[in-house]
């Protein structure tokens, strides 16, 4: 499976040589106009860039970042830029592939870009965060969860979403105070980030004294899920916990729903997209989930939110997330005068709180968001919406 | 004894998808030995003409009228596909040397697989369940044997299908003519066989097969993406080589045994290690018969 997406950015590193190609171009010839004229001001410019998965499983999320990147873009741009410089977006697909992440990250360190936006797997973020790293860029994840992400980064690591540490703890109490009484199974896809989550919530279930009747791992991209599912009725399962992504945990209650098997399904932050639906249909009703607040009736947001139901766009899912985390550090940068990352990231730590369309953000000496809280929501009708703030 | 009849129907069901694709590859390596790696892709564009045809029809009340729409469609399109893939990629590359089409094939997948990528989009595309419900055989304790319409429809296509299929390879002028290409290419020739249209029909009917699979796996899963030829390729090609590649009956056997390996391991040991399962079993029935289980000896066609 993975040489395929290899090839996938093989098609991609292309396209974007092409597009360097042009851009040279575009250069050399706006300086020579400039030249010629002997007159005009260039505005001073930065690049940042943002890094997800535009293709593969979990392209929804890579859309809802790049929504989100890209307004943020546009608007920091209209009130000025940052320290006076403009903002130039570069925008790489990594497919959620551990590898092309790496090349991702390349391809954004080669472009020159002081910041990046991503990525969205921790399975790619960690990967990647060497390269950023070592190159002294700043990445800000608004989506990878694992706790590993920022304990093993660098100076340069932050996230602007909870740790799956936190996650996992309310996931676990929620159903211990909800469905005491229910038979748990909790399925995870062996990714980073799905057994990571998975493994906090049991061993959280653990210490809450829920016995969990079911552990199992299926292999993301699988798409026959049929004798799992006879396994789990035979055992007489009524909560499903899943760690993983959207595409396969929406098969399985599709193909759950063809065996006669409705439990409660109990998932993660990987779910809050309406590809979910789509995929599983009324098989979702009432599936519930953990997710940062809903930062789109934060007050903070509503701004942004009129812009993005203006451009005809959901504000919901990462796409505020991916906007907040351009906009921390356009503030953080602001505030410290310059671009250069390696002030900027301190400045980060320090300075806080970043005002901010999630509210105000501040980062401990790691990189992770202080507070970070977690919601449930439940989906209902093919849509979600918060269904209780704390378990 | 319901649980493993559960299991029974699940690893059935999915075997005869297994089976279906797999005739592609063990046609293709029979008649001209080579290893069509297009052939998961032609399923997968097999999948997407099924849900353009059952998109545009969705104003049609008769779920059966469509799906047949559908079926012969994407059939008819699978099989375009199959024919221009072989006069591009691998008949002038005939008489060159044997890794030549092999590597022809993997180009040939790549191209089919970002063409879908780039004209249909990288998301998932998703029908709802155009055959719900189904019939339950049994209860035992609590535990509902279910077998779905659909796990029945694709058993009962499949086993149609497949007779067809026989019929035309064992019955017809045109199955004699493939087996006999299949035996001596050129002395066929001598007898005066069009092995070039031999072998176009071959790849136009493995193509059309496939098709049938693609819609299927549609119908039944309802989720599909540019990506799923890839795993179903590799599985079936695994089934071709299970039941000895070159054997039809041989490919039908190495599928259905797959399904079941992977439903009976899923069931009673560990889901995570269903894939290892199947490679073992594979890897161990090749030490005994490297040939596969109903496949001939034939070293120099390797």
């Amino acid at each position: 499976m993975k040489p395929r997406k290899f090839r996938v950015h093989n098609f991609f590193v292309i396209h974007q040589k092409q597009q360097q190609e042009h851009h040279v171009r575009h250069i050399l010839f706006s300086t020579a106009a400039l030249l010629a004229l002997g007159t005009g001001l260039a505005q001073a410019q930065v690049k940042i860039g943002m890094a997800g998965p535009l293709t593969g499983s979990n392209a929804a999320f890579g859309v809802q970042m790049k929504t989100g990147f890209d307004l943020a873009v546009s608007d920091i741009n209209k009130a000025g830029g940052v320290v006076g410089k403009k903002l130039v977006p570069y925008v790489v697909d990594d497919a959620c592939d551990p590898k092309q992440a790496v090349s991702a990250a390349n391809t954004l360190v080669s472009d020159g870009v002081v910041m990046v936006d991503g990525h969205f797997c921790s399975a790619s973020s960690i990967p990647a965060s060497k390269v950023y790293t070592d190159a002294g860029i700043i990445q800000i994840s608004p989506a990878s969860t694992n706790p590993a992400y920022t304990d093993n980064g660098g100076p340069f690591t932050f996230r602007s979403c909870g740790r799956d540490d936190q996650q996992g703890k309310v996931a676990a109490e929620y159903i211990a105070k909800h469905f005491p009484q229910a038979k748990v199974a909790v399925l995870d896809d062996n990714s980073t980030y799905g057994k990571g989550i998975a493994d906090q919530v049991r061993a959280n279930l653990g210490k809450l004294g829920i016995k969990v009747a079911y552990n199992g791992s299926y292999t993301a991209g699988d798409k026959d899920y049929s004798a799992l599912i006879s396994r789990l009725k035979s055992q007489g399962i009524t909560l499903v916990y899943l760690g993983g992504y959207y595409s396969d945990m929406g098969l399985i209650m599709r193909e759950g729903a063809q065996q006669g098997f409705h439990p409660q399904y109990f998932s993660e932050d990987a779910a809050v997209t309406s590809a979910l639906w789509q995929i599983a249909g009324s098989a979702a009703e009432g599936t519930l989930m953990t997710f940062s607040p809903p930062a789109e009736q934060d007050p903070a947001a509503a701004k942004a939110v009129a812009e993005l139901k203006a451009l005809n766009e959901d504000p919901t899912g990462y796409v505020l997330y991916s906007y907040a985390t351009v906009q921390i550090w356009a503030e953080a940068a602001n505030k410290a005068g310059t671009t250069d990352p390696t002030k900027v990231a301190a400045e980060m730590k320090s300075g806080g709180p970043w005002p901010s369309v999630l509210g105000p953000v501040s980062f401990d000496s790691k990189g992770d968001v202080i507070n970070a809280a977690y919601a449930i929501y439940r989906w209902h009708d093919g849509n979600y919406a918060v269904y209780a703030l704390k378990p | 004894m319901a649980y493993a009849l559960q299991q029974l129907i699940n690893g059935l069901t999915l075997g005869m998808i297994y089976g279906l694709i797999a005739i592609g590859y063990t046609m293709v390596y029979g008649i001209i030995g080579m290893i069509n790696f297009a052939h998961g892709d032609v399923f997968m564009i097999g999948a997407f003409v099924g849900i353009i045809v059952l998109t545009a029809l969705t104003g049609l009340t008769s779920v059966p009228l469509g799906l047949l729409v559908a079926f012969i469609a994407s059939a008819i399109i699978c099989g375009v596909y199959g024919f221009s893939i072989e006069r591009v990629a691998y008949r002038p590359l005939r008489g060159s040397f044997r890794l030549a089409p092999l590597i022809s094939a993997i180009g040939m997948s790549i191209v089919l697989e970002n063409y879908v990528q780039v004209s249909q989009g990288a998301l998932e595309r998703a029908i709802p369940s155009l055959i719900p419900g189904g019939v339950t055989l049994m209860n035992q304790g609590g535990f509902v044997v279910q077998l779905s319409w659909m796990q029945l429809a694709i058993v009962i296509v499949t086993i149609a299908v497949l007779a067809g299929f026989t019929y035309l390879v064992t019955k017809t002028p045109l199955g004699r003519a493939m087996r006999a290409v299949e035996q001596d290419a050129k002395m066929a020739a001598l007898l005066g066989i069009d092995t070039d249209r031999t072998i176009s029909l071959t790849f136009i009917i493995g193509s059309a097969l496939a098709a049938f699979a693609g819609v299927m796996f549609l119908l039944y899963y309802g989720v599909i993406d540019f990506y799923i030829g890839f795993n179903a390729g590799i599985k079936a090609f695994t089934a071709a080589v299970l039941g000895g590649i070159g054997s039809l009956p041989g490919a039908v056997l190495g599928g259905l045994l797959i399904g079941l390996i992977e439903a009976f391991w899923s069931g009673y040991a560990t889901v995570a290690y269903k894939d290892a399962a199947v490679y073992s079993i594979l890897a161990i029935v090749l030490m005994f018969m490297p040939s596969g289980l109903l496949g001939r000896h034939e070293v120099e066609k390797v």
